[in-house]
């Protein structure tokens, strides 16, 4: 691998590894083939404190940087990314609500999650997916409270979190500066569960919609000012992408772990196929797009730790290494032959489970607007 | 409740390879792990704390490397670690080992439970962590399933050949763990990054004022390896003659109850 790692970031990572490996590979080809995770297995991830990882310590998490975090999510993500985004999805849900919400706000959320809980981000809607600033749910003032009303769709955590993230217009006239953040306790009337998505891949994380309707908030539980959510939830937008690309760092590492040990071993024409310079062409591709993803991954994280928001970059990071995924796992199947599209062998998963990654967290179409905008402006 | 576990380095044996010329083991490069029974034993002493309070001790006696186990034991939620360290330790076998295991025993304890592997998986003895309540001249447990503590005793459940044996037992005590003890805990992040910076005192010869120094190192050992080799594997393959198929269940059940298999 191509970074240099700390004698303390390669004791974590070999922890996590050993972790990983022993208590939850075991079961993902099943519970791919089901479509779900129990909670249980998030009890290893929770006793070692992964969903706290960077999380400050005075929130009752490690206070790791992000770029150890990273290192750790790419390690949980070659086992399986689904386990590792529902992790992902709870620690960025409340990062945002301390970077953006009141000390109390922080210290409520970072609580609940501290005692082994899940969040969810809910901002998509049907009509809103790649053009949030068309959102129809709607949040409105009645007394001390606000009264909340949506349609939720693909909500990652939706059916297991405690708490939501919610984004909703409190002035539907006014495009995306018309949408404001809340808390909502998942528990609060008015809150519906709806069926959970049957996804081609990552199908260890659970994905539902969510319905409000008439939930009752108190005004308390907005985060940050009035009108402030569209920016917040591009925020939380820009730290998930990142770390989303690291996930899909560990996929390729995994794809190619895989790939190499079959070519090495699965023998044809009287040799290894390892020895045909096709297939080591494959490889060699492979191993060049992991590695300079990783580190394009890893420079984005060392970006943020020192305060950057990384609008372009994670932009650029997301992008490029979610397309690189593509062809890395496409590969590893093409090296596997027949024995790569059947479900008895690892790598076809990795393939389903890396399209996701081009689409989430802002489609890399919408990501390549952002990139085009940033430059225009950079180049005034 | 004061604990302390005995842990030992040894090298990882899944890691292992022969030398396929000089036939011994490739020592080189294989890394060294802390010994699987005494991470059980470690869980339990947590296990003890997490129900009757009080605080975790782990000592274990080698080289300064050894100190990466004793990490590894704080990093899990031990509290103390102590390297037992001295050139006139080395070449201790296992009379000697306990014997200054127990006097450094003595110098932190009291402790009310003493802990240890069932054996350790490279020099397979079974014998120090017995040997160690010998020294003490207190009671010892070998192959624990549970431990209960009731005022200043305990009751234990053993692993025995016909089942499960519960003994009451005065404490303070010495109980070995096996795989069937428990299923050990892994670090927490935070536990191991507070393990990589914590200091650990070394314990030597000097700490030990009243050791006596004829029954330590290699002059105290009464033990002696004369050689050590890697055994030849052998099978062999006997046919039974078919008489009928009663007669022949008859003599294939003989021959494995005389090769003490049945
Ligand atoms: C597994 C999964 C988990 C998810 N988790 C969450 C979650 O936790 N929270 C949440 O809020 N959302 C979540 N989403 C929703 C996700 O963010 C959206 O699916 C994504 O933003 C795309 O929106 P859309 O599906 O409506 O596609 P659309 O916006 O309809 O896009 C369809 C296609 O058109 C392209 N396109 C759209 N606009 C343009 C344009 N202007 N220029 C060029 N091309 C364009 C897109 O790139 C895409 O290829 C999740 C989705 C999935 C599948
Ligand atoms: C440098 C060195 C030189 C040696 N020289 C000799 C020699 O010359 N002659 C000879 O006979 N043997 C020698 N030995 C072997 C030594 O006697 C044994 O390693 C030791 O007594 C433990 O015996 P065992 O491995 O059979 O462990 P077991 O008795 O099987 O171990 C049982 C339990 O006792 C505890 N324990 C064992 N060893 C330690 C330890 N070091 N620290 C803390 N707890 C421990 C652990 O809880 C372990 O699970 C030497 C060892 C070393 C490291």
């Amino acid at each position: 691998m191509s970074l240099l790692y700390t004698d303390e970031q390669k004791a974590l990572i070999a922890l996590v590894k050993e972790m990983a490996e022993n208590e939850i590979k075991p079961h993902v080809q099943e519970l791919d083939e089901k479509g779900e995770c129990p909670k249980d297995l998030f009890k290893w991830a929770f006793d070692m404190g992964l969903h706290m990882l960077e999380i400050p310590e005075e929130y009752g998490g490690t206070g790791l940087s992000y770029e150890t975090t990273a290192m750790i999510f790419e390690e949980l993500a070659k086992v399986d990314a689904g386990y590792a985004i529902t992790l992902v999805t709870t620690f960025v849900a409340l990062r945002n609500v301390i970077l953006s919400g009141t000390p109390e706000q922080g210290k409520y959320f970072a609580d609940i999650i501290g005692k082994g809980n899940f969040a969810a981000f809910a901002l998509t809607e049907p009509n809103a997916g790649s053009d949030p600033a068309a959102l129809r749910g709607t949040a409105v003032k009645d007394g001390d409270d606000y009264i909340l009303n949506a349609a939720k769709t693909f909500i990652t955590n939706g059916e297991i979190a405690a708490l939501f993230v919610g984004f909703f217009k409190t002035d539907p006239a006014a495009g995306h500066k018309g949408i404001s953040a809340f808390i909502v306790d998942a528990d609060a009337a008015g809150i519906t569960i709806g069926k959970h998505e049957n996804k081609m891949g990552l199908r260890l994380s659970n994905t539902t919609d969510v319905t409000f309707e008439n939930v009752r908030v108190p005004a308390s539980s907005m985060v940050g000012p009035e009108g402030s959510g569209f920016k917040l939830a591009l925020n939380a937008l820009n730290l998930s992408r990142a770390f989303v690309a690291t996930m899909a760092v560990g996929i390729m590492q995994r794809a190619l772990d895989e790939s190499v040990k079959y070519a090495k071993e699965r023998k044809q024409f009287g040799q290894p196929i390892i020895k045909f310079q096709m297939v080591q062409q494959m490889l060699a591709d492979m191993a060049i797009k992991t590695e300079a993803s990783r580190v394009l991954v890893n420079n984005t994280m060392r970006m943020m730790d020192n305060g950057s928001l990384v609008r372009k970059e994670g932009s650029i990071t997301k992008t490029f290494v979610s397309d690189c995924a593509q062809e890395v796992t496409s590969n590893a199947v093409q090296i596997f032959g027949g024995y790569g599209y059947s479900k008895e062998y690892p790598v076809e998963k990795l393939m389903r489970d890396c399209k996701i990654f081009q689409i989430f967290e802002g489609a890399n179409q919408i990501q390549r607007l952002t990139i085009a905008n940033e430059l225009e402006r950079e180049y005034k | 409740m004061n604990i302390v576990v005995c842990v030992k380095q040894v090298p990882d044996t899944t890691e292992i390879r022969i030398d396929p010329v000089k036939n011994t083991l490739i020592r080189q490069g294989v890394p060294s792990i802390m010994n699987p029974f005494d991470k059980n034993a470690l869980e339990e002493a947590l296990q003890l704390k997490e129900q009757y309070g009080g605080a975790v001790t782990v000592i274990s006696m080698g080289p300064e490397q050894a100190k990466a186990t004793l990490r590894e034991a704080l990093s899990m939620g031990a509290d103390k670690a102590y390297l037992v360290t001295d050139r006139s330790f080395g070449g201790s076998d296992t009379y000697a080992t306990s014997y200054i295991l127990a006097k450094v025993i003595e110098k932190l304890g009291p402790f009310d439970v003493i802990l240890g592997g069932k054996q350790a998986i490279d020099g397979d003895t079974g014998q120090t962590a017995p040997s160690i309540a010998e020294h003490l001249g207190i009671a010892r447990l070998t192959h624990v399933l549970s431990i209960k503590i009731e005022g200043n005793k305990c009751i234990v459940e053993r692993e025995i050949e016909e089942g499960v044996e519960i003994v009451e037992a005065k404490l303070p005590i010495l109980c070995t763990a096996t795989k069937e003890t428990n299923k050990p805990r892994y670090a927490t992040i935070k536990g191991k990054i507070d393990s990589l910076k914590a200091e650990i005192e070394n314990i030597t010869l000097a700490d030990l004022p009243d050791i006596d120094v004829t029954k330590i190192g290699l002059k105290g050992s009464p033990t002696r390896v004369k050689s050590t080799f890697t055994p030849k594997r052998q099978s062999c393959c006997e046919m039974l003659e078919i008489i009928n198929p009663r007669e022949t269940a008859r003599m294939l059940f003989g021959k494995l109850a005389d090769a003490k298999i049945l």
